[in-house]
C-alpha cells in the first residue's frame, strides 16, 4: 500500500513539469508580452526595452524558464498587478474561505447524492425514480449563477432566513487564528462565530453542490442498478444475510467505485464552479479573487489561480485513486 | 416422510408489454432427507428458475409464482414472507451458483465472505468465527486455508473459488442443498473433483441435495433420483438405475444418444438433438418435443400428453419400449 502510494506521489512530478511549462509559455506568449501586461499598451519603446532588460526577457527561452521554475519551486508566484502584494500572501489569505464552500457544498452533494441515487435505483420506475432522475437533470442544465440568484432572492431576500452575502455577519467581533472562519469559531469557542459562519455558508454550498450532487445522484443510480444485477448479490441474498448487510458490503462497497472517481473530478471542477457562486453571494475567497483578477487584466493572480487549481486537481485525483485502491484489491496488485 | 416436497410448481414471467412466458409448467416433486436428486434439461427449460423460486430469489416484479413447496412438512416456500426466507437461507437451505468467480463479492476478502454466514446464522463472531471459516476452507480442500482466508477472490483460481462458495453454503450445515451446474464453468479435471466433494460432503452430513445440470454424466454418478426437464415441464421422472437402464421419454434418449462416446467409430457423426426449446406456451397445442421427436405420432399435436407409468414415471404417448 505504502508503495502504491509513493509511486503515485512519484508520478506528480512529470504532471506538474508539464503543467509548470504550459503556463510558462501562457505568460510568454501573453499579447504584447509581460511587458505590456505590466506597462499597458502605450509604453514606450524605451521603457519597454528597459523593463525586458530587467526581467530578463531577452534571455533564451530554456534559461527563462529555469529561472520561473525556481521561483515556483520557492513559491513566489510574484506581486499582484492590482495590489501590488505577493499574489501567493493574497490566495492564502483567501483559500480558506473557498475550502470551507467547497467541503461544504461536497458534503451536500455526498450527504444527499448517493442515498438518493441508491433509493432510485432500488425503487426504480416509482415516483421516487422519475422524481430524482428529472431533478438532478433540471440542476444540470441551470447555470450556476441564474440558480445563485434564484437561490439567493427566494432564501435571503424574501424570505430572510440567510444572509445575502459576506463570510460572517459584520456586527461579530471573532478571534481569526486559521482563516477558516467555523473552524475558529470552534476553537476560540466563540460559538456565536462559527454558527454564523455556517448560516453564511448555507445558501452558497447549496448553489455550488447543486451540479456535484446531480451528477452524484445519477452516477450512483445507474452504478447501483448494475450492482444489483450481480452474481454476488445473488450469493448474499442466497445466505440470508440482512438487508442492511448485502447493501453496506456487497453493493454501495462495489457501486461506490466509479462514484467515488466521478466525486474526485466533480472536487477540482468545484474550484472553477467557486467562481460564480463567491461572486453572486459576494463571499470573499479564491474564485471571486480570481474573478476580479480577470476583469484587471492583473496576470500574476490569473496565473496564480490556475496553477492552484490544477494543484488542487492533481491532489485530489490522488486522494480518489488512493481511496480507490482501498475500496478495490483488484487495484492494489503489483 | 419427504424433507421438500414441491407440488405444481409454475412461474410465469410477464409484462405490461410482452406476452406471459410460462418457464416452469406444473412441476412436481420431492426430495427426501439426505437424498441427491437431479433435474436435468437443456438451457430454458426452467431448471434453474425451479431453483431460484424455491430459494425465494427471483426477482420482485415481473414474474408470478404458484404452486406448493413444502419444506420439512411446514413452511411453504413460495408463499411465506421474505423475514422468514431470509432466516432460513444459508441455513436450512443453501445454494451453490454456476459461475464462481462472479458469484463472489470481488472486493471482499473470502473470509469474510465466509464469516458473514456465521455471524448471521451462528451468532459467531471475531476469533471464533474465523477459526470456524478456516476449518469450513479445510474441510471443502483448500490448502493453507490461514492465508486464503485473508484473500481476495481474484487471488483464488476457478476450483478454489467453486470451493469457497461451497464452504459458505455448508457452513451452517443446511438439510437442502441446491447446486445450479455448480461444475459449468470448471476444468473437465476440477469438475471431477467439485462433483466428488459434494458427494462426501452431503453424505457426512446427512444433507439432501438438488443437483442442476444438463449434463446426464454428472448426475449418472451423483443422484439417486432423476427429474428430466423440457419446456418448463417433467418429461421423465425415474430412479438413476431405472431411467439408465430404460430411458422411455426421446428426448431422455436423445439426451443420452447425445453424448459422445470414447468407443465410438472414428469419424461417427455426434447425435444431436436438431432444433432447440420453443418460447411462448410450448405445451398448449400438444407435445412440446413433438417438433425436435423422432418418433412423433399424428396424436403427439392432439393435445399435451398426461405424465403416465408409475414410479418411472413419463410423458409421452409413443415411449421408447412401448412398441417391442
Amino acid at each position: 500500500m505504502m508503495r502504491f502510494i509513493v509511486r503515485r506521489l512519484l508520478q506528480l512530478i512529470p504532471t506538474l513539469l508539464g503543467l509548470s511549462i504550459l503556463l510558462f509559455l501562457w505568460l510568454h506568449r501573453l499579447p504584447g508580452g509581460p511587458e505590456t501586461a505590466i506597462l499597458g499598451e502605450r509604453a514606450t519603446p524605451a521603457s519597454r526595452a528597459a523593463i525586458r532588460k530587467s526581467m530578463g526577457l531577452d534571455d533564451p527561452l530554456i534559461v527563462q524558464y529555469g529561472r520561473f521554475l525556481k521561483q515556483l519551486l520557492r513559491g513566489d508566484l510574484g506581486n499582484s498587478l492590482n495590489e501590488k502584494r505577493p499574489v501567493l500572501d493574497l490566495f492564502l489569505e483567501r483559500f480558506p474561505g473557498t475550502i470551507e464552500l467547497t467541503v461544504t457544498a461536497m458534503i451536500i452533494a455526498i450527504g444527499l447524492g448517493i442515498p438518493l441515487g441508491y433509493l432510485a435505483a432500488k425503487r426504480r420506475a416509482t415516483w421516487l425514480d422519475h422524481l430524482s432522475v428529472g431533478a438532478s437533470l433540471a440542476a444540470v442544465c441551470t447555470p450556476i449563477f441564474f440558480l445563485g440568484y434564484l437561490i439567493k432572492a427566494l432564501f435571503a431576500v424574501n424570505l430572510g432566513w440567510f444572509p445575502t452575502f459576506g463570510r460572517q455577519d459584520t456586527t461579530i467581533d471573532a478571534t481569526r487564528v486559521t482563516g477558516f472562519y467555523v473552524l475558529d469559531g470552534i476553537m476560540t469557542q466563540e460559538w456565536d462565530a462559527a454558527l454564523d459562519a455556517m448560516h453564511h455558508l448555507v445558501l452558497p454550498g447549496l448553489t455550488l453542490a447543486s451540479v456535484p450532487l446531480a451528477i452524484i445522484v445519477r452516477m450512483t443510480r445507474a452504478s447501483v442498478l448494475e450492482v444489483l444485477g450481480e452474481d454476488y448479490v445473488r450469493t448474499a441474498e442466497a445466505k440470508g444475510l440482512t438487508e442492511r448487510r448485502i447493501r453496506g458490503r456487497h453493493v454501495l462497497r462495489n457501486a461506490m467505485l466509479p462514484v467515488v472517481t466521478v466525486i474526485g473530478l466533480l472536487t477540482g471542477g468545484l474550484l472553477s464552479g467557486a467562481v460564480l457562486t463567491e461572486t453572486v453571494f459576494a463571499f470573499t475567497g479564491i474564485g471571486q479573487f480570481a474573478a476580479q483578477a480577470i476583469d484587471n487584466r492583473d496576470y500574476p493572480v490569473m496565473m496564480g489561480f490556475i496553477l492552484i487549481i490544477a494543484v488542487v486537481y492533481v491532489l485530489v485525483n490522488l486522494i480518489v485513486d488512493i481511496s480507490y485502491s482501498l475500496i478495490d484489491p483488484r487495484v492494489r496488485v503489483r | 416422510m419427504a424433507l421438500l416436497n414441491v407440488e405444481d410448481l409454475t412461474v410465469v414471467f410477464g409484462g405490461k408489454d410482452r406476452a406471459d412466458v410460462r418457464a416452469v409448467d406444473g412441476v412436481s416433486f420431492e426430495v427426501r432427507a439426505g437424498e441427491v436428486i437431479g433435474l436435468v434439461g437443456e438451457s430454458g427449460c426452467g431448471k434453474s428458475v425451479t431453483s431460484l423460486a424455491l430459494m425465494g430469489l427471483l426477482p420482485p416484479k415481473g414474474n408470478k409464482v404458484t404452486g406448493k413447496a413444502i419444506f420439512d412438512d411446514g413452511v411453504n416456500l413460495l408463499s411465506t414472507d421474505q423475514r422468514t426466507l431470509r432466516d432460513m437461507r444459508g441455513r436450512e437451505i443453501a445454494m451453490i451458483f454456476q459461475d464462481p468467480l462472479s458469484s463472489l463479492n470481488p472486493v471482499v476478502p473470502i473470509g469474510v465472505q465466509v464469516t458473514e454466514v456465521l455471524a448471521r446464522h451462528r451468532g459467531m463472531t471475531g476469533e471464533r468465527a474465523r477459526k470456524e471459516a478456516e476449518a469450513l476452507l479445510d474441510r471443502v480442500g483448500i490448502p493453507d486455508p490461514r492465508r486464503r482466508l485473508k484473500e481476495y477472490p481474484h487471488q483464488l483460481s476457478g476450483g478454489m473459488r467453486q470451493r469457497a462458495l461451497i464452504a459458505m453454503a455448508v457452513a451452517c450445515r443446511p438439510r437442502l442443498l441446491i447446486a445450479d451446474e455448480p461444475t459449468t464453468a470448471l476444468d473437465v479435471t476440477i469438475q471431477a473433483q467439485i462433483l466428488e466433494l459434494l458427494k462426501e460432503l452431503v453424505h457426512q452430513d446427512g444433507t439432501a441435495m438438488i443437483m442442476i445440470t444438463h449434463d446426464l454424466g454428472v448426475v449418472a454418478g451423483l443422484c439417486d433420483w432423476i427429474n428430466v426437464l423440457y419446456a418448463g415441464r417433467v418429461v421423465e421422472t425415474a430412479s438413476r438405475h431405472s431411467l439408465f437402464a430404460q430411458p422411455t421419454h426421446p428426448y431422455t434418449h436423445g439426451l443420452l444418444a447425445s453424448i459422445p462416446r470414447l468407443d465410438s467409430v472414428r469419424g461417427d457423426r455426434l447425435n444431436p438433438i436438431p432444433g432447440s426449446v420453443r418460447d411462448l406456451l410450448p405445451w398448449v397445442e400438444g407435445c412440446a418435443f413433438a417438433p425436435r421427436c423422432e418418433r412423433v405420432l399424428e396424436s403427439c399435436v392432439e393435445g399435451p400428453p398426461a405424465l403416465v407409468g408409475g414410479a418411472h414415471a413419463y410423458r409421452c404417448v409413443n415411449p421408447f419400449g412401448a412398441d417391442s
